[in-house]
């Protein structure tokens, strides 16, 4: 498999980006999927919670860009070993009786990325949560399953374009500092859905598959805002999500989809 | 004779010295670098009164725009416009050089020029360098004999059309064409339906966007209605906006050498006298 010399994959382009801060994680996507100078849709989310609809509030996000085959069958490969509930299949959940954290999941997906290293998922992968103490924590991977944790990262087409941005605004301290210090950014979280907003406005004007299509372009936020540690049952969360046409932003200019999160 | 003429220096043309070299290099693997290709919609169609052309105004190299409001309708003659479609140097190279014989053209002749004139001349050239000068025009404008518009391909061969597009967006845009263009149709109806091509292409072609250029070739009057409609603007701007701390580049040293002036004030007593 490793030396097979036909390109089995396709990039469907598009954009991830995810901010931590102290007691909260946003992370947005853009909603386009596309190969060569066509567009497939215009309404696709990236930004998958690895649950099924039972189980709406979780504690991680995946925003995923790269190939959208690959995309969907690492959702649905880590899906079933999170819960499943519906199927029956409680892997996690059955046997600890909780949510996985969000670091947890962070390992889970770094193993799965690199169980398939001579035949890899193209995806380009960004997990947001919020970690065991409540702390916004962003985990940023490469497509074979290498992974950091981090305040901020970028995936995708328009990822070296914004990446410089979010470096000059949120100037993550280097993981070499002795004291270790926090990675999550000063910034409130309507500061970093501004920010977030305006790397994307920037970006869809310099990369083509980066989308800006005003009514018919969303892009996905979600929001954490609980600094409390997450309790396992899922009815313990408020869970708001802002996707209905009457949450159209005029002055961002598309529709947007949020998941804002509470206890 | 033979041999004079291989002495002698080439008159014009390009120069084909390198080619054998990047061959072999690219044989080794060496990537070459990209051009940078205007990934287009162009349109044009005839109205009642003469020509209407249009353009996006995208340049792309790969996925990156590389400019974002360029010009893709060129200047042939008064009377005559091309839309240009391909790789941005020759598109401009091209239509240069001919609207320069046009006009030499007109000096010597002392009547406007006329568009199957400036046809055959691209044709010609395109059709001598055999595809390799990537350029895919829509030409339009109104001579003596009415209005007139082209389609011209990079390998030489064009088309004689009421409506025409080109480049990436060409299919999206004449799905707007085919479905709405009629025959005589008014100067306002005609820039509303080249403006939807354009958009047709600008939202639904990613190697074309941002705005619409329109130009109005009538008998004795050209309009070139430049970004007529701006149906991309910015989305957002950040309420809280950005501040810059001074400091992110370390000065390692500083050195200030100032510029010696040389000039000597000669003193001109003659004005005073």
């Amino acid at each position: 498999m490793a030396l097979r010399g036909d390109w089995v994959y396709e990039n469907n382009g598009g954009t991830c980006v995810a901010i931590a801060g102290s007691d909260y994680c946003v992370v947005a996507a853009d909603t386009r999927l596309s190969v060569g100078y066509s567009i497939h849709t215009r309404d696709y989310s990236k930004i998958c919670n690895l649950c099924d609809l039972l189980f709406p509030a979780d504690k991680c996000v995946l925003a995923s860009s790269g190939f959208q085959g690959d995309m969907k069958a690492l959702q649905k490969n880590l899906a079933a070993k999170h819960l499943v509930s519906v199927h029956l299949l409680h892997i996690y959940q059955h046997q600890h009786n909780k949510q996985m954290s969000c670091p947890a999941m962070a390992r889970l997906l770094s193993n799965t990325l690199y169980y398939k290293r001579f035949f890899p998922y193209y995806t380009f992968n960004i997990l947001g949560g919020l970690d065991n103490e409540g702390k916004g924590c962003v985990y940023t991977y490469d497509a074979v399953g290498s992974y950091e944790r981090v305040g901020y990262s970028c995936q995708g087409t328009g990822g070296a374009l914004i990446m410089p941005v979010l470096d000059n605004q949120l100037k993550s301290p280097s993981p070499l500092l002795l004291p270790a210090r926090d990675a999550v950014t000063p910034l409130s979280e309507s500061e970093a859905v501004d920010l977030v907003k305006d790397v994307f406005a920037s970006a869809t004007e310099r990369d083509i598959y980066t989308v800006r299509f005003p009514i018919f372009f969303f892009f996905q936020f979600l929001a954490f805002c609980e600094s409390d540690i997450f309790p396992t049952q899922q009815h313990a969360y408020s869970s708001r999500v802002l996707n209905d046409p009457n949450e159209y932003d005029p002055l961002i200019g598309f529709r947007l989809s949020y998941r804002i999160m509470h206890k | 004779m033979e041999k004079a003429r291989v002495d002698l220096p080439p008159k014009g043309g390009f120069s084909f010295d390198l080619c054998r070299r990047n061959e072999m290099l690219t044989k080794k693997g060496l990537q070459l670098p990209g051009f940078r290709k205007t990934g287009t919609t162009i349109v044009g169609l005839i109205f009642e009164d003469g020509v209407i052309l249009g353009a996006d105004t995208r340049a792309t190299e790969g996925p990156i725009v590389a400019d974002k409001n360029c010009e893709k309708i060129h200047y042939m003659a008064p009377n005559i416009y091309c839309c240009g479609a391909g790789t941005a140097a020759d598109t401009e190279a091209v239509t240069d050089m001919v609207s320069s014989q046009l006009q030499l053209h007109r000096y010597a002749t002392r009547r406007e020029s006329r568009v199957i004139t400036a046809l055959t001349l691209l044709k010609s050239h395109l059709f001598s360098y055999q595809g390799h000068v990537s350029a895919a025009l829509v030409l339009g404008g109104v001579d003596i004999t009415g209005p007139h518009l082209h389609t011209v391909y990079p390998h030489g061969s064009t088309d004689t059309l009421p409506f025409a597009t080109m480049g990436s967006g060409s299919l999206a845009a004449m799905a707007v064409f085919e479905s709405k263009y009629k025959e005589g149709l008014t100067r306002e109806d005609g820039i509303q339906l080249v403006g939807e091509a354009i958009c047709s292409g600008i939202f639904n072609d990613l190697g074309s966007g941002s705005n619409v250029d329109v130009c109005v070739i009538t008998k004795g009057k050209t309009d070139y209605l430049r970004n007529h409609q701006l149906p991309n603007p910015r989305t957002y701007i950040s309420s809280r906006g950005y501040s810059f701390d001074r400091g992110h580049t370390e000065v390692l040293s500083t050195k200030i050498t100032p510029l010696k002036l040389k000039a000597e004030v000669v003193e001109n007593d003659a004005m005073e006298e």
